[in-house]
């Protein structure tokens, strides 16, 4: 592990989180192996959320699940596929000092209560609830458009754990901000926003459906602008940390991201065509980027454009 | 011409070749995938079925490229039962290749079953090159034995050779590739060992590659969703067999826990080899 520089200007605190740059893996991609965490925390990565864990072990579709379109942009369905609670505590049971978040997903508070038992005693940060995926029936964004369901799953994390809870949000029938008002008045700590955009694509040669499940998730450059203003938008009505994602694939949008409200960014899509190694490359930028504005922390660019 | 590998072509399977019982090759035009190089794979589309990964099969037609599948699971199944004059999409070619130096003269080639696919389009780079390949191709049984004679085509006249080996001696050299080549580095001396089928097959070939200090290259493979580092299916250790594979060099799988010991289902979970 490498030791933090006493004058890195690029730490930040989420809660009471504290993390050696804002950038963080995106939930969903390459987050099943402690290996590849290990690999990502040698790239200088923030802090990693894993993949959706679910209390038993999900197949999630058949392929095709996740296509490229071109432009920085992707369209999923993977169906939340993950090892499940008791393989996935069991892959990270070694961990020691890689900053973990993991993702939670399921049905019920039932489920939520389970996981959150059998992870918490990890060496982990904390979690996030998937309360946002577009494309799997009766979780993620089924669950996150019942608001008495959100308050109910996020109580029973609260009552469950003592460490920082985040709530991934994500644009769905209910307001973003009203959504994330409901999460924090249930207990969570954080808000994170967004998860994909329900999509869709068609092969004009064949005339069919190319994801098998038809519909998935957009995300990548495309949905960048909407993710800024969620961000924006939360952050200036709620008085909590806001984590951003999507569409980030260079330093200067984890600085506008920043500057929208996010006190941390989340990187995913960008993986397809960069690999791991855009994490080092986005915090040595991020660096020249202060150095250059001669800002003595990054936070301090948090939120910066509600001035105007 | 599409230059951008992510874009999906939709393409007419146009000759079906029967290599066994349970095996056929499916040839396609696809510029692309013509200029493949050896190791790449393509992500193969069959509509509204599966997407599976396939390693790129040479041909000898101009702009044309082939897979050669094996029934299998459901994504190969369905690929197997095409039809001539049947659409499949593509995207790639992805991945790393089998890489040649300049200064080797003589290479080791040792497949078992589909695994000649890359082989084979390095064979072919090597011919060109002017490198002498030995190739061992090893099958079960008689009826299990195929590519022998495009092999022969894509070695002749280079002072190469081709070794066919089966386990129950019905045809060729009796034994396997792994026996085959512990004979074949005792006796004479290679540049590099290249290798591509059973992860116990290629684990054998590393370990005499390492016992008798000869490079060694293999071509890995792993249950893929998108063949682009996302999902995270294909991990070994840290390393993902789409962006950083699918080939490897001895000092990387040797120091690889899961090569030749695991593998991830689909659903993440870690599945030890029999």
């Amino acid at each position: 592990m490498s030791i933090e520089d006493k004058n890195n200007n690029l730490s930040v605190e989420l809660d009471n989180i504290h993390l050696r740059n804002p950038t963080m893996l995106a939930s969903g991609i390459l987050g099943i192996s402690q290996s590849i965490f290990e690999r990502l925390f040698n790239e200088n990565i923030g802090a990693i959320v894993t993949k959706s864990i679910s209390v038993d072990p999900m197949k999630g579709y058949p392929n095709p699940t996740v296509i490229p379109l071109g432009c920085g942009s992707y369209l999923n369905a993977v169906g939340l596929s993950n090892p499940g609670l008791h393989a996935f505590s069991k892959e990270l049971s070694q961990n020691k000092n890689i900053p973990i978040v993991i993702s939670l997903v399921g049905s019920s508070e039932k489920e939520f209560s389970r996981m959150v038992k059998g992870f918490d005693s990890l060496n982990i940060l904390g979690y996030e609830i998937n309360l946002s995926c577009p494309h799997v029936s009766k979780m993620g964004m089924e669950v996150g458009d019942d608001p008495e369901a959100v308050s109910k799953i996020v109580n029973t994390v609260r009552m469950n754990t003592n460490k920082p809870i985040s709530v991934k949000v994500g644009v769905g029938s209910i307001d973003v901000v009203e959504l994330a008002r409901i999460a924090i008045d249930a207990g969570a700590n954080m808000i994170t926003a967004i998860n994909t955009l329900r999509a869709m694509s068609i092969d004009v040669e064949t005339m069919m459906p190319i994801l098998s499940n038809r519909i998935g998730g957009l995300s990548g450059s495309a949905i960048k602008p909407i993710g800024i203003r969620c961000v924006y938008e939360i952050s200036k009505q709620l008085q909590v940390p806001v984590i951003g994602c999507g569409g980030v694939s260079s330093w200067r949008d984890v600085i506008e991201y920043m500057m929208a409200g996010a006190s941390a960014v989340q990187i995913g899509s960008v993986l397809g065509s960069s690999g791991p190694r855009i994490f080092n490359k986005i915090t040595q930028d991020l660096k020249k980027y202060v150095e250059k504005k001669r800002i003595a922390n990054i936070s301090e660019i948090i939120g910066i454009a509600h001035r105007y | 011409m599409p230059t951008d590998i992510d874009k999906r072509r939709i393409v007419q399977i146009e000759e079906i070749i029967s290599e066994t019982p349970t095996v056929k090759t499916l040839v396609f035009k696809d510029r692309l995938s013509y200029f493949a190089k050896p190791g790449q794979f393509l992500m193969i589309w069959i509509p509204r079925i599966e997407e599976i990964p396939m390693s790129v099969m040479i041909n000898s037609k101009e702009g044309y490229a082939a897979v050669t599948i094996r029934k299998f699971g459901v994504g190969s199944t369905a690929l197997f039962d095409r039809k001539k004059g049947d659409l499949i999409g593509l995207r790639g070619p992805y991945g790393n290749r089998f890489t040649l130096r300049k200064k080797y003269r003589k290479i080791l080639v040792i497949g078992g079953g589909t695994g000649l696919v890359p082989l084979l389009r390095l064979a072919s780079f090597a011919s060109k090159e002017k490198v002498r390949s030995i190739i061992v191709m090893g099958a079960k049984t008689k009826a299990e034995v195929f590519f022998e004679k495009v092999t022969r085509n894509i070695i002749r006249g280079n002072n190469s050779s081709l070794l066919v080996c089966t386990d129950d001696g019905s045809y060729g050299i009796k034994g396997t590739t792994v026996t085959l080549m512990g004979k074949l580095v005792r006796d004479e001396s290679f540049d590099c060992v290249y290798t591509c089928g059973p992860e116990l097959m290629m684990k054998a070939v590393l370990d005499i590659s390492n016992q008798n200090s000869i490079p060694v290259q293999a071509s890995l493979e792993r249950y893929m969703k998108c063949g682009i580092g996302i999902c995270g299916s294909c991990c070994l250790d840290s390393s993902l067999v789409c962006q950083d594979g699918t080939v490897f060099d001895g000092r990387q799988l040797s120091n690889m826990l899961d090569f030749g010991f695991s593998y991830r289902d689909k659903d993440g979970q870690k599945i030890n080899y029999e």
